[in-house]
């Protein structure tokens, strides 16, 4: 047993590819290893900026030696007379075979001639010599470059060494031009140009670590965790803002992190605190600081690639500190700058901004989102749910004038919050300008599935006119998403709306919303069909139901996108019942019957003088008892009792199939069973389709 | 060395001594101070840390060196960085410019928080695939002069012992400012732009059309260097434009796209001169 490693030493690997690759060499190194029978009992990954490494434990220094048979011609073309012909000449000398040694064998075919040939293992080195360097160069990589003359290679930064050991022994892989050997590099400016010899694959964490390297990134994220608490813990009352993505980044920024606490003027405070904080992490990656009440406070912690002692300290914070100053001093420029012209005037304005070629500006965005908006309001209003009018035309009107602001231009992941508060400055102590501004500002909102959706009604219909027009608007000029291409994001536009839809429990339909569009916009495609692929993405992967239940839910017509989720919740709470599931079983078979009969029985009266055995008379005298009960609780969304209602039908249904001939000689009787369990389906099938239900 | 290049361009690599000798296969590296003109980024002079016209220091190798990070480390040790004190990051920032058709893989390189240079491997110039690639460093040296003398504007950069950077260069911020925002002739711009245009167009026409006969002493009479200067004269136009908030979203593609026809047209004139040099 051996124990193997394998670091490839590159330039700086960008931090958001970093996991993916650590993770993908581990499983490239374990695959090859079990393909080749090398076996390999434990494996650990290491990754930083510069490395991405993998050691395993308990390979075999031998592949085991194995016999293998190899398939020739037919016997009846090797042998044609019993005597060997060319053919099994030929194929005995491929083999490496005696020809007398050839076999006869038998396979679903026919006859073949075989041969049984004995394979040496070979040594781990040469396996790992001879495939190693293509697992390393199929690593994939969102974007590659070259850097050696003549292009031999692609790869996501130029390699710099290798090392690959068994044990104390140079396995002399090559890639790139470099061929392995057993010296890595430690921290380029606290170990600088040194060698780090490693001995043996079990020294790799500890020698790397005497070089200032910490090979492990979740010893690396601990180390950050526990730095920024201890920071923190100078402050009274103060805390770092928790955040998992911004820890993970400066996790794969940095071969051995410290942190410095530095501060900023008090009187940024002023500027927004989206503002601030967007400067402080998307632009310089620092961690933003918060009191009790989850106030900004003046201060930020930065993760550094180095250690210093308390005068380097002291010229990196206020190194970061000066940067910090100059970035805020800039958004305080833009946001003075922008105020030169309100909002109101930039609706002009978004005449230069195109929206999309085919459909225009965001002048004409907006027009189309005013009428969507519109007619959206009024079915709402009608429902009888009050909200201000004026308030969510006056965001509409405002939602997209923040493109042209010089503090959209800088932050761009900050346009509608941009919007939203200059709507807020430039409104103030107007009727409706709190809550426009409030509309404005949630219009994007919610972002991804674990984002909330605006707080407020005018938001959420904002929110949803301005998607469901865009939706409509690009599918009526051939822009549906195909496949994994969605270059205007209206997957996510989609599954916003329903979200909102979702969440709100407002009362529009899915068919509504395809009408509303239909009727108002100059030009619309039908949104129906894929904001209800959407419902059906969202009820299974965000609510988490089952495939089943949710085909039973929609396969029977869209009420709300609410009360699809109130049905398929009392469903799944009766999914595993017994008496569900025989009334699913009876469900298909009631619909595989009526497939098979000739003439469909739906809609056909029943006659009670017809019905002549008791089991179905029984069934009969059921249905009538029990359906008007299921709609009255149907309508009232008492869906639980409802279906509590539908399973009291089972021994009915059940006495009806033991001991009825559906499919009687008579003709008479025929019809009228038929009639009979059409009737059964179409009365219950209106909560859900209980044939779609997956027996467990 | 080489001095910096005397048309208006928006930064070091569209001096032809990086966009054209890129091009060429053979070895060749270069180093020099560019003023790189960018109207939009002009802040009247009251905004310490933007500047319409700042400087580059530009460095291309070809090929690059295996030890260029090492060799870029030492040369910030060579100005007084000491790193021991400092925090260095190589961040990803993968450079592109669009009117030169040009594109390249790399990072920004930062220091206590400040992005002091951008490395970048070349891929892809005027269009053409680069074989060597070459490694570009671009120093941003008013930021840097900023850093080591430890002034919060750069207007307080000592520029010599009583002279300030803001003395040398302010005036001609604000009045750039005043020009670029406010006062330049936007149908001037866009007839200067057009003339310009129509020229390069023209020599590049002729390029087309030359006899694939010529010796190679006819050839190297071929004006394409001038050409590439009238290239460079669009896009400063373009730049000019843009600052002046003359040209629509929906234009800028259409008009970007101008630029870079030239840029490629120039590229690929130029390479096929550069191979029938070496063949001949």
């Amino acid at each position: 047993m051996a124990d193997l490693l394998l670091e490839i030493g590159l330039e700086e690997i960008p931090a958001r590819m970093i996991a993916a690759a650590e993770a993908e060499l581990a499983r490239r190194v374990e695959g090859l290893l079990s393909r080749q029978r090398l076996g390999g009992t434990k494996i650990t990954s290491y990754s930083t900026p510069r490395r991405l490494a993998v050691r395993v434990e308990g390979v075999l220094a031998q592949q085991l030696d194995m016999q293998e048979q190899l398939t020739g011609p037919s016997w009846k073309a090797a042998f044609p007379d019993g005597n060997p012909g060319p053919a099994a000449q030929a194929f005995a000398k491929k083999a490496g075979v005696a020809v007398s040694a050839l076999e006869k064998i038998t396979t679903a075919k026919g006859e073949y001639a075989a041969a049984t040939v004995q394979r040496a293992g070979q040594s781990a080195a040469k396996v790992l010599t001879d495939s190693l360097p293509q697992e390393i160069g199929a690593l994939s990589w969102p974007k590659t470059m070259y850097w050696r003359s003549n292009k031999p290679e692609r790869f996501v930064r130029p390699l710099r060494w290798l090392i690959c050991l068994l044990d104390e022994t140079v396995v002399p892989v090559e890639f790139a031009g470099i061929t392995a050997g057993s010296v890595s590099y430690g921290h380029r400016v606290l170990y600088g140009d040194r060698l780090v010899p490693i001995h043996r694959p079990a020294d790799y964490p500890a020698a790397l670590e005497a070089a200032f390297v910490i090979a492990d990134p979740a010893a690396r994220r601990h180390r950050i965790r526990k730095a920024l608490d201890a920071a923190t813990r100078a402050l009274p009352e103060i805390r770092w803002r928790e955040d998992e993505a911004l820890v993970e980044q400066v996790t794969h920024l940095t071969e051995w992190p410290s942190i410095v606490l530095g501060n900023f003027e008090p009187e940024y405070l002023s500027l927004p605190e989206e503002v601030l904080v967007t400067v402080m992490r998307d632009h310089q990656k620092y961690f933003a600081l918060e009191d009790k009440q989850h106030a900004l406070a003046p201060h930020f912690l930065t993760v550094l690639n180095t250690e210093v002692d308390s005068a380097g300290m002291a010229i990196i914070r206020h190194g970061n500190e000066r940067v910090l100053r100059a970035r805020f001093n800039d958004a305080r420029f833009f946001w003075n700058y922008d105020q030169k012209i309100p909002l109101s005037a930039r609706v002009e304005m978004l005449k230069t901004v195109t929206f999309q070629r085919d459909l225009g500006s965001y002048f004409s965005k907006t027009e189309s989102n005013l009428l969507m908006a519109k007619a959206l309001g009024g079915a709402v209003a009608s429902q009888g749910i009050s909200f201000e009018q004026a308030a969510l035309e006056q965001a509409v009107l405002l939602a997209k004038t923040d493109l042209t602001t010089e503090l959209v231009k800088e932050f761009t992941e900050l346009q509608g919050i941009v919007g939203g508060l200059y709507a807020r400055a430039q409104h103030q102590g107007e009727a409706q300008g709190e809550a426009a501004a409030q509309a404005i500002y949630w219009q994007y909102r919610p972002a991804a599935m674990d984002d909330p959706i605006p707080p407020t009604l005018e938001g959420r219909l904002l929110g949803l006119a301005d998607r469901v027009a865009t939706i409509a608007e690009m599918f009526a000029v051939g822009l549906e998403p195909s496949g994994s291409k969605d270059p205007f994001a209206l997957r996510r536009a989609a599954n916003g709306v329903i979200k909102i839809l979702a969440e709100s429990g407002l009362p529009v339909t899915i068919e509504g919303l395809e009408s509303l569009a239909l009727e108002t916009l100059p030009r619309a495609g039908k949104v129906g069909g894929f904001l209800k692929e959407r419902l059906d993405f969202y009820l299974r992967e965000v609510r988490g139901y089952s495939y089943d239940v949710v085909n039973a839910v929609l396969s029977t017509g869209l009420t709300t996108v609410a009360d699809a989720i109130a049905r398929a919740q009392a469903l799944t709470d009766v999914r595993g019942s017994e008496d569900l599931a025989a009334i699913s079983m009876a469900f298909k078979r009631i619909k595989n019957i009526l497939r098979q009969a000739e003439d469909k029985q739906e809609g056909q009266s029943i006659k009670a003088e017809d019905l002549i055995e008791p089991a179905e008379q029984q069934l009969y005298a059921e249905v009538v008892r029990v359906a008007p009960q299921v709609e009255a609780l149907r309508a009232e969304q008492k869906y639980p009792e409802a279906l509590e209602r539908v399973a009291t039908l089972r021994p009915a249904i059940d006495s009806f199939f033991d001991q009825v001939m559906v499919l009687a000689p008579e003709a008479h009787l025929r019809r009228n069973r038929l009639a009979l369990i059409a009737s059964v389906l179409s009365d219950f099938s209106r909560i859900a389709d209980f044939s779609e239900i997956v027996a467990s | 060395m080489q001095q910096p290049y005397d048309v208006e361009v928006g930064a070091g690599t569209m001096s032809p001594e990086t966009f054209l000798r890129v091009l060429d296969p053979r070895p060749f590296s270069v180093a020099y101070a560019q003023p790189s003109r960018r109207p939009a980024d002009g802040r009247y002079g009251e905004n310490p840390n933007r500047l319409f016209k700042h400087t580059q220091f530009q460095v291309v190798l070809k090929p690059p060196p295996v030890n260029v990070q090492e060799i870029y480390l030492e040369s910030l040790q060579a100005i007084g960085i000491d790193l021991r004190q400092h925090d260095l990051k190589f961040e990803e920032d993968n450079w592109e410019a669009p009117t030169l058709g040009a594109w390249g893989v790399g990072w920004q390189v930062m220091l206590d928080g400040l992005e002091i240079t951008q490395f970048t491997y070349f891929q892809q110039c005027g269009g053409q695939d680069l074989d060597p690639i070459s490694a570009e460093i671009t120093y941003g040296l008013e930021r840097i002069a900023a850093f080591l003398q430890d002034v919060d504007s750069l207007y307080d950069v000592i520029w010599t012992d009583s002279i300030t950077y803001g003395e040398v260069r302010f005036l001609e911020e604000v009045q750039f400012s005043v020009y670029n925002f406010e006062q330049a002739d936007v149908e001037k711009l866009w007839e200067h732009l057009r003339l310009y245009e129509a020229e390069c167009q023209e020599l590049l026409s002729r390029a087309n059309q030359q006899p694939q006969e010529l010796s190679v002493a006819e050839q190297r009479r071929f004006p394409i260097l001038p050409a590439y200067d009238l290239c460079l004269k669009c896009s400063h136009l373009f730049n000019l434009l843009d600052a002046r908030g003359a040209i629509s979203v929906t234009e800028r593609v259409g008009v970007i796209a101008r630029i870079r026809n030239l840029a490629v047209g120039i590229a690929k004139v130029y390479s096929r001169m550069i191979a029938r040099e070496s063949h001949g």
